[in-house]
């Protein structure tokens, strides 16, 4: 690749964060039995007409407003037509000229050196059914469950130079319309997925070569794979003379290679149209205020705010990278002045679950406030780190205040020194051997005795301050 | 005249809440007429006579209720108006066993206004064409003289209301398929101001020209039935906020004064001598009566059939597209892969003007063509509006002929389409500018005794005073019903 450079834009669909689909009142959700979240809208039953979902114009402005975009006044609805059995209506809608944002870019780099990635456009339009192939019975079932669902499609410029950059540019974008709640951004559900267009041309060209599209990628990985391959495929055409013919590709991340899907003269003639049941779409001057006041501290601002509280970089990552994180952490933060602590619980123990559990932190059944309380047991002593990671996954599963569940399992620390000091003076008593042997000298011994000590105490008793006591016992 | 099926809607209304007469008896006497008509005129597709009969009881056991505005009163739908758990056709074989599961907007409001639903009446498929000859289930026949069309696409519509199989009933109207019918049968037809009427469960043609309204005897039952019709519905976006006016209170208009705009382009297109007649005297007794006739250049109006056979086409080859054999309607059997599903299943189940119309605007928004017709269309349209509005500022309403011809022979114009889509001249330019436009009867042609309609055109949501001039024409040209 020493003389050849990548050229690619990305065109990125991310499903909208809204209660009900973009057209008509049911629920937008997938996976649910088949066909039970429809009606004569999203069937295209004869005669339904689309109602536009105030919220998916909200969220679609909202994102553009977060990526500097010019946010439309006016913006068009559009059908785009094709046949297709998961598309009830015949036609998608969509929009063409004018979106509802136009404009706008995301950086992507070193914090000192970045590289900007200028965005073309942000439409919205609405999802398509799923068609199911049962191959057993060699039929094709559909579920509209997912058609009308709102969708917006972020469409680059040209500007990403290689599989990396396409990798961090699609994280640092997910990760920023996760943080906004713009969508859920789960990427297995395929609410967040893209079309890759590359080309090559010779390094610091001015024009364009024949450009591939790579449809349908779901994941960071397949997307940097799939421009990977395909880079190398158009250069060892370009290398044998040959042309890179403009074409539809779909990646087989098994294979790890692409394959062809149409070619340039199988395309589609969508016969875009002003779609005739929506009036155009206004948003107002007033409305974008409203955006501005609900729209969060952007990530980055996030994450220097979290390293000035003394969080390593990774700590202040993780905790961005996992959705509504920071929201807890902030809570928690509400109810102990101790960050890092906090930090180092969620990184270890909070995130994790909640990974395994597939729940947002706000969601699980650990209230903030009660892991400020684990935090400060740990902090005071109280509770062994040991112990609070044995009760962490009963704390994680019932809730419940942090104390009370050490407590019940008899694993709190003692720190009381009267308390401390009768199962010392016993442990003395009962060796009165080691006891002489400290007094003179072997100091030692006196780790004998606090492990004494804490056999005694079944383990609650705090060593160090057990340590103390004993000294001070063995040196009277 | 005696019998109960001759009333007025207004007539019957006024017996009904005075219990004169019952839900139960008016509804029967018009199923009687029903099945006595039908042989011959074969207005209805569906009739809904046990369903119709239930309705009427159940109504008068609670007893008139004068909130309700259509209590009791018989009404036919044409068969584009979606009605839940009764079939839907569209006059299509498409749709031939398609039953709904919801109701069109406006048939939940007539049912709540205590409306009587009796029949669906017949169309041309999908509402496409002039005459009802396209319907796949039939042709209708005018009561008038039998060997005619009635008129189309709402052809089922007015030949059973003048047949005085139902006092009145409900129309669309995307190029005049309210006002020609209507004309042709000798009814009233009212075409409202694009966004009056919900169009929310009505089979769409071409959604940015479609309009629901009504069809009856009366001017003044055309304000009922619009009454109930009319105003906001959240699930029409086209659909204006404004609310619905008491369009029955309109107070006739006076005829002295009146400032009424001819339209050149129209006027000086050729008319057949028996509509040419009924006008002349018409224009003679409107000035007689003091109004003033005001010729008017709308120069753009000639492109109007150029311009609307691009849009509307356009517009219907997409809103047709769902119905591709998969989730309802007609599937060809045994297709060998997708494709052939797809085009078997439209082929075999639409007609040919439905084809034709298909292909049509297809080609219109194809790529390459799309700058030359669709977007020329769309410009040509903004022109004529400007035209009717510029008008509209001249005069009080516009007057023009509904139909160059009256009702023609079956078969007439069976290969000759253009010709058709060009007789669309005096009806279609309204619903380019979304106007609304009253259809009224003007008198029967001296030779072939068939009624001669004119129509009124007036400013966008200005309903109540088109009706009121209505009410005063009336009463210069007597109802042929």
């Amino acid at each position: 690749m020493s003389d050849l450079e990548a050229v690619i834009g990305l065109e990125i669909h991310c499903q909208l964060k809204t209660a009900t689909k973009l057209f008509c009142s049911c629920q937008a959700r997938s996976g649910d039995e088949p066909n039970s979240h429809i009606c004569e809208v999203c069937s295209g039953q004869p005669g339904a007409l689309p109602r536009l979902n105030g919220r998916a114009l909200w969220l679609a402005a909202k994102a553009g407003l977060a990526l500097g975009c010019q946010v439309q006044e006016v913006s068009i609805f559009s059908r785009k037509n094709y046949f297709y059995p998961d598309l009830p209506a015949g036609f998608q809608t969509s929009q063409l000229d004018p979106p509802v944002c136009l404009g706008g870019a995301l950086s992507i780099g070193p914090e000192d050196d970045p590289l900007l990635i200028r965005l073309n456009r942000i439409h919205l339009e609405d999802d398509a059914g799923k068609c199911v192939h049962d191959e057993a019975r060699g039929q094709t079932l559909v579920d509209l469950n997912r058609a009308g669902t709102p969708l917006i499609e972020i469409v680059t410029e040209p500007d990403l130079r290689s599989s990396a950059q396409t990798a961090e540019f699609l994280k640092k974008l997910h990760a920023l319309l996760v943080h906004l709640e713009v969508t859920e951004g789960r990427l297995e559900e395929g609410e967040f997925r893209c079309d890759v267009n590359i080309s090559l041309r010779p390094r610091g060209a001015a024009w364009f070569g024949t450009r591939c599209e790579i449809k349908n990628l779901n994941s960071f990985r397949h997307a940097a794979q799939a421009v990977a391959y395909e880079a190398v495929r158009q250069e060892s055409l370009l290398a044998q003379g040959l042309e890179v013919s403009q074409e539809t590709r779909l990646f087989d991340p098994v294979r790890q290679e692409t394959r062809s899907l149409r070619s340039k003269e199988e395309a589609h003639d969508y016969r875009y149209f002003p779609q005739p049941d929506l009036p155009p779409v206004l948003i107002s001057g007033e409305m974008l205020e409203k955006i501005r006041a609900e729209m969060p501290e952007p990530p980055e601002k996030v994450k220097a705010r979290l390293k000035g509280l003394g969080l390593t970089d990774e700590q202040a990552e993780r905790l961005l990278d996992r959705r509504r994180a920071a929201e807890y952490f902030d809570a928690a933060r509400l109810a102990l002045e101790e960050p890092k602590r906090l930090a180092t619980l969620m990184v270890e123990l909070l995130l994790p679950a909640c990974q395994r559990a597939g729940l947002d932190p706000p969601d699980c059944r650990l209230a903030p406030r009660d892991l400020a309380a684990l935090a400060r047991l740990m902090a005071d002593n109280t509770l062994s780190r040991r112990a609070a990671y044995e009760i962490f996954p009963e704390l994680f599963e019932k809730g419940g205040d942090p104390a009370a569940v050490a407590a019940a399992r008899g694993l709190l620390q003692v720190s009381d020194s009267g308390a401390i000091e009768a199962l010392a003076a016993e442990a003395i008593a009962a060796h009165p051997e080691e006891a002489e042997k400290y007094r003179q000298g072997q100091e030692k011994i006196l780790s004998f005795f606090v492990g004494q000590v804490m056999k005694k105490s079944r383990g609650a008793a705090n060593p160090k301050l057990a340590g103390e006591v004993l000294a001070g016992l063995l040196n009277q | 005249m005696s019998e109960l099926y001759h009333l007025t809607l207004s007539e019957a209304r006024e017996k009904l809440l005075d219990r004169e007469i019952s839900a139960s008896e008016l509804t029967a006497a018009c199923l009687g007429r029903i099945e006595r008509s039908e042989p011959e005129i074969r207005a209805c597709l569906t009739v809904m006579a046990e369903q119709a009969v239930q309705t009427a009881a159940e109504l008068d056991r609670r007893g008139p209720d004068p909130e309700r505005p259509l209590w009791g009163l018989p009404l036919g739908l044409k068969d584009l108006y979606c009605t839940k758990g009764v079939r839907t056709t569209a006059a299509s074989r498409m749709l031939e066993n398609y039953v709904p599961a919801y109701d069109a907007h406006v048939v939940s409001k007539l049912k709540e206004a205590g409306a009587v639903l009796m029949c669906k009446t017949n169309l041309d498929e999908f509402a496409m064409g002039s005459s009802t000859e396209f319907s796949a289930f039939g042709l209708t026949r005018n009561p008038w003289d039998q060997s005619k069309i009635p008129g189309g696409s709402s052809g089922g519509a007015a030949a059973s209301v003048a047949a005085y199989q139902t006092p009145g009933g409900l129309g669309t109207d995307t190029g005049g398929s309210i006002r020609q019918p209507a004309a042709l049968c000798g009814c009233v037809g009212l075409k409202p101001t694009y966004g009056r009427v919900s169009r929310y469960g009505i089979l769409a043609f071409a959604s940015s020209l479609d309009q629901a309204g009504p069809l009856a005897r009366r001017v003044r039952d055309v304000a009922w039935l619009l009454k109930v019709m009319a105003g906001p519905d959240d699930r029409d976006n086209t659909c204006s906020t404004r609310p619905a006016e008491d369009y029955p209170s309109a107070a006739p208009g006076k005829l002295k004064g009146l400032r009424l705009g001819l339209p050149q382009e129209l006027w000086e297109a050729r008319l057949d001598p028996d509509v040419a007649e009924v006008v002349k005297k018409a224009f003679a007794a409107l000035e007689a009566a003091g109004a003033v006739l005001i010729p008017m250049a709308m120069p753009n109006l000639r492109y109007s059939v150029a311009a609307y056979y691009i849009l509307a086409t356009a517009e219907a080859s997409t809103n047709l597209a769902r119905f591709d054999g998969l989730r309802y309607g007609r599937r060809s059997e045994k297709p060998r892969d997708l494709t052939e599903l797809y085009t078997a299943s439209r082929s075999e189940a639409l007609g040919p003007e439905v084809q034709r119309r298909i292909l049509l605007g297809t080609f219109a928004l194809s790529a390459g063509y799309y700058d030359a017709y669709y977007q020329q269309a769309a410009r040509v349209r903004r022109l004529i509006r400007d035209d009717y509005f510029q008008a509209l500022d001249r005069c009080d309403f516009l007057l023009a002929p509904v139909s160059s011809l009256p009702a023609w022979d079956f078969g007439r114009f069976a290969h000759d389409p253009v010709t058709v889509y060009q007789l669309d001249l005096m009806t279609l330019p309204v619903n380019l500018a979304g106007l609304p436009a009253l259809s009224l009867p003007a008198g029967l042609g001296p030779r072939s005794g068939l009624p001669v309609g004119l129509q009124l055109i007036g400013r966008p949501f200005d309903e109540m005073n088109l009706l009121g001039a209505g009410l005063a024409f009336e009463e210069a040209f007597p109802p042929l019903l």
